[in-house]
């Protein structure tokens, strides 16, 4: 079950020489690729490479400008937008609203309101669903330990985090790539974009490097499976 | 998630968001009154003066006013660029426009309902025609406004210098709109003509410009 | 087809002076106005052509937001510009025969109107793309002029309304009504003149639009290609 690539599954994400123009600056440059669920890849790369744009493009946020995302076996990516959880150094939270206030609204977007569901999503996060404290007087690691929880609640089959430990307090990160490294086990296939290497070594199936609109390079990682831990 | 239950929820948290900041409505109660006073300190009529200018005087006020509610409701979903997480999310965008139309709907209807007895003391105002008839003006205009403020407001709030973009595109397309609220309240007042024919040519205005709307948002929402 | 367009400019040159040619030596003079009245052939026709401009923008507004191609894109920003310009020779020049005529620069009938509120949005439509950031601009635009153009006949018929209510001046009874034929003539060879100047500068402002799409194209290309930075 667990980083076994012998029987290819059917990928979850494939690219099809990804091109995307911001006036003149080409962001990607034909970025084509294939990706498999029950991995955690992690994207590395100088700032301007291109990370935040490749994920902006798979979580259809952007169009491209040239070539294709089939998601799902789909091209039409809307069409499975319930399956794609996404988040981003911004929080993409209400500051005016409670924790549990924000996790039923988005909850409410994908056709569920239901407080079970969002009340254990708040603890498995590590938060406390009864704090009634509003978002914008959180600490930035417990606001994207719930930003995490928004992009979970649904269920996700595929998450896309775009630099989630930005400025977040190295307890909270920690938690959060373990958060991550479970899903993985799950069955989900796992996006980072982050600076900190580092943090995602314990969890990570593959390195993707990428340098001035495209992937340079990908590197899989033997992993250490979750009996055997290194030193934390 | 229908467009309906989406709809809803969205509506609701904005309520409850401006509840408890009050931003939108302070802003707009303030402005509308400053607009009140300095036009009363511009224009000084007498009573029967009053009756013909009012409606006028009214609706610029509303307007400008019901312009800071526009951008404000939008300004709320650029913060933490939460709109993202709407986006991503299988919620049909006409639900999000739907939204923030009726809040900006129902936020200038309580601006409204809190102006009018002001303007009635210091214009010293009293209508000949029918209340009810001004209640039906009011809705209609409102929402004439409103819908298509909602829209470009989302439009220019991705541009530079956006507080001048909103009025800046939305003043001009909203002029029949504007002519008939202002001839229509005008009309009752005075009781010297009859407001019908503004009043089906605002509702047939409402109309087709929440079909626009509507046609048209999901592309501008998207506009990336 | 760059021959075509020339030969089109050379009949539309051709067509422009033997239109000024009736219009301010052939044609009659005007019983009750005098000269002044001339500009009736120059104002009439640019308020035609400026209409077909923004009728054509209307159309490859709808084209653009359907195919997202760069051609309806580049149609629909030359249309508005040259429709602009047209309107705003509308508007300059009538009041400049008004004023002599009927002693009065301006009055806020159903036409003068209609035109003023056509001009604002517009220049607001040119104004946004300006303004506009990034990819965004012709998705945003291709919205305005669509409401713009659907806006037009509610306001032509508001305020005509509104003008019944209340009567202001009256503007003369219709231009074309008892035209002696020697002006008809004229007047139409202006109208046939303006039309097809407009679908000169038309022509000229897309392939211009489309020329800096090629530029931004190349440099993308360029883009693609080179450079690990």
């Amino acid at each position: 079950m667990t980083g076994n690539t012998d029987a290819t599954p059917q990928p979850v994400l494939v690219l099809d020489n990804l091109i995307k123009f911001f006036g003149r600056f080409a962001a990607l440059r034909g970025v084509s690729a294939s990706f498999a669920p029950g991995r955690l890849y992690v994207i590395l790369g100088d700032n301007g490479a291109g990370k935040s744009t490749l994920l902006r493009v798979v979580a259809g946020l952007m169009q491209p400008s040239q070539g294709s995302v089939t998601l799902f076996g789909t091209i039409k990516v809307r069409e499975v937008a319930h399956r794609v959880g996404y988040m981003a150094h911004a929080p993409l939270l209400y500051d005016e609203l409670s924790g549990m206030e924000n996790l039923h609204y988005f909850a409410g977007l994908y056709g569920s309101q239901n407080d079970v569901v969002c009340g254990n999503a708040m603890q498995r996060v590590g938060l406390d669903p009864d704090l009634s404290r509003r978002v914008g007087q959180y600490s930035q690691g417990m606001r994207q330990r719930l930003s995490l929880a928004r992009a979970v609640l649904h269920d996700p089959d595929l998450l896309l985090l775009d630099e989630p430990f930005s400025n977040v307090d190295i307890h909270s990160a920690r938690d959060m790539a373990e958060i991550l490294g479970q899903m993985r086990d799950q069955g989900k296939a796992i996006f980072v974009v982050t600076h900190q290497a580092a943090l995602m070594e314990g969890v990570a199936d593959e390195f993707l490097h990428m340098s001035a609109g495209r992937i340079v390079a990908r590197e899989s990682l033997p992993r250490i499976s979750p009996g055997v831990e290194a030193a934390r | 998630m229908t467009t309906f239950s989406v709809t809803r929820a969205t509506l609701h948290k904005d309520l409850r968001m401006e509840w408890r900041s009050k931003d939108a409505i302070n802003s707009m109660l303030f402005f509308a009154l400053l607009v009140v006073v300095i036009f009363s300190f511009a224009f000084n009529p007498t009573a029967e003066q009053s009756r013909q200018i009012a409606g006028g005087l009214v609706w610029v006020a509303f307007l400008f006013a019901a312009v800071v509610a526009l951008n404000q409701t939008w300004a709320r979903e650029l913060r933490n660029q939460v709109l993202d997480a709407y986006r991503v999310s299988p919620a049909p965008p006409n639900a999000l426009f739907l939204a923030k139309a009726i809040g900006n709907f129902l936020f200038v209807i309580v601006l409204e309902a809190l102006m009018a007895p002001l303007f009635v003391v210091f214009y010293n105002l009293r209508s000949v025609g029918p209340l009810w008839q001004l209640i039906v003006v009011a809705l209609l205009g409102t929402w004439a406004l409103v819908v298509n403020g909602t829209f470009f407001a989302a439009l220019s709030i991705r541009t530079r210098s956006r507080e001048i973009m909103l009025p800046l595109v939305l003043f001009p397309i909203s002029i029949p709109a504007l002519l008939g609220m202002v001839d229509a309240t005008t009309s009752i007042l005075t009781g010297d003509a009859s407001p019908d024919f503004w009043i089906k040519m605002l509702a047939v205005y409402d109309v087709v410009f929440t079909a626009v709307c509507l046609l048209l948002f999901e592309s501008v929402l998207n506009a990336e | 087809m760059k021959q075509l367009f020339i030969a089109f400019v050379v009949l539309t040159v051709a067509l422009l002076a033997y239109g000024t040619y009736q219009a301010l030596l052939v044609a009659p003079t005007e019983q009750t106005m005098g000269e002044v009245q001339r500009i009736f052939y120059y104002h009439v026709p640019s308020a035609w052509t400026a209409g077909v401009c923004f009728f054509v923008n209307f159309l490859a507004s709808i084209l653009y937001l359907w195919k997202r191609n760069a051609k309806s894109d580049a149609l629909a920003a030359a249309s508005a510009e040259v429709g602009v310009m047209f309107c705003t020779i509308v508007l300059i020049t009538g009041p400049i025969w008004a004023r002599p005529v009927w002693g009065i620069w301006w009055t806020w009938d159903a036409r003068l109107t209609t035109t003023l509120v056509l001009w604002l949005i517009y220049v607001s439509y040119l104004v946004l793309r300006r303004f506009s950031t990034g990819g965004q601009t012709q998705v945003l635009a291709a919205a305005l002029a669509i409401f713009g153009f659907v806006d037009v006949p509610i306001v032509y018929m508001t305020i005509r309304w509104f003008r019944t209510q209340h009567p202001a001046p009256v503007m003369g009874g219709g231009e074309n009504s008892g035209l002696a034929p020697e002006m008809l003539h004229a007047f139409l060879w202006n109208l046939l003149a303006f039309t097809c100047v407009g679908i000169v500068l038309m022509v000229l402002r897309y392939r211009l639009q489309m020329l800096e799409e090629r530029v931004e194209a190349a440099h993308a290309a360029a883009a693609l290609e080179g450079g690990t930075q």
